[in-house]
């Protein structure tokens, strides 16, 4: 019988190389930070609080346009609905009669690669197990936020150049293999490119700004890819988690 | 007019939060909404997407090594790498490439 301190202690072990890969890439998110006009510590602070990438590289582009909060919170919502999946799928696997407070702390850690542990390790989610992997992994996020920030500008702006393309291959390696397994999201990827490619230049969306083109793009395309081919109803368990390492 | 940067960091901190624990707070059955179900399982992919190109071409100093490690990355992870030798080996294109770009 594993005791919750040794449960705690694997997940911190799990957490590790999550969080040296989290560095890496946050090092390139806070060169685009500081680009957007944000200092170190308020990169730290919103790594530290928010630990979403996607999220956090839309929030911190959209506050150099002048956003409302009012659309930050509606581009929050439409860009990490994934996580609205990813708890659906670990609250799933809780028994009825889990008390809140256990849903709230495993929801709260979900992060696509913690994600992606959590729902690998046998047995009932915990939040022993995932806030181990949290405590370990973010710090080393918020850390990486903000020495991109601090050093980005002391970097040759060739090293710069390539850094900065960190996050982008990030996020094409949690869409490429999901679009290997299954076709439709292939095809939603390349209409993504294609559409995202065309609306920089297209008359009327071309004006509007980043932010609210990558929702209406997300919206329209998701719900167009989800009328034309829906999901069989089980699949919600196996969650759109990239590979967990 | 600009938002205070620390409300502002606040609030998306706080809507990230909400969506983690969506779940958490509504679930008491699997939802069978089909629609919904797979609206969600589309969506990480397509804002992904929508994220990457053409901003990966134009984050570059030069375009060309920016669309290199698009196909570099795809390559790379297509092959079943993981998330971070996916984003290094774009960073070596890029470095690489640069240098004679």
């Amino acid at each position: 019988m594993e005791t919750n301190r040794q449960i705690f202690i694997q997940g911190c072990r799990h957490g590790l190389p999550i969080g040296l890969g989290y560095f890496a890439v946050a090092f390139s998110l806070g060169i685009a930070a500081r680009d957007y006009g944000f200092s170190a510590a308020q990169g730290f602070i919103a790594s530290l609080l928010t630990y979403a990438s996607a999220g956090q590289y839309m929030g911190f582009a959209l506050y150099a346009t002048n956003t409302t909060l009012a659309e930050l919170v509606l581009l929050m919502f439409i860009i990490n609905a994934r996580y609205i999946l990813m708890g659906f799928a670990l609250n799933q696997r809780m028994p009825e009669g889990t008390p809140l407070s256990t849903r709230l702390l495993v929801g709260s850690c979900i992060t696509d690669e913690i994600f992606g542990i959590t729902i690998a390790r046998p047995g009932i989610p915990t939040p022993y197990y995932t806030f181990g992997a949290l405590i370990t992994a973010v710090p080393l996020w918020a850390l990486g936020t903000a020495l991109g920030i601090s050093m980005g500008n002391i970097l040759p702006a060739r090293i710069v150049s390539a850094l900065s393309v960190a996050l982008f291959g990030m996020f094409i390696a949690v869409i490429i293999p999901p679009s290997k397994k299954d076709k439709a999201v292939g095809a939603a990827v390349l209409i993504s490119f294609a559409a995202s490619y065309a609306a920089v230049r297209a008359p009327w969306i071309s004006s509007l700004s980043q932010g609210n083109r990558t929702i209406i793009l997300t919206v329209v395309i998701s719900s167009v890819f989800a009328l034309l081919f829906p999901r069989k109803t089980e699949a919600v368990s196996e969650g759109g988690a990239p590979d967990a390492d | 007019m600009q938002i205070n940067v620390y409300v502002y960091i606040f609030v998306m901190a706080f809507s990230t939060w909400i969506m983690r624990v969506a779940a958490s707070l509504i679930m008491k059955k699997p939802v069978e909404n089909r629609f919904f179900q797979s609206f969600l399982y589309y969506v990480p992919y397509v804002t992904l997407a929508v994220m990457t190109f053409p901003a990966i071409v134009e984050a570059t100093q030069s375009p060309l090594a920016g669309a290199a490690a698009l196909i570099v990355c795809i390559g790379a992870a297509w092959a079943g790498r993981g998330l971070f030798t996916v984003a290094v080996a774009g960073c070596l294109t890029v470095l690489v490439l640069e240098l004679f770009l």
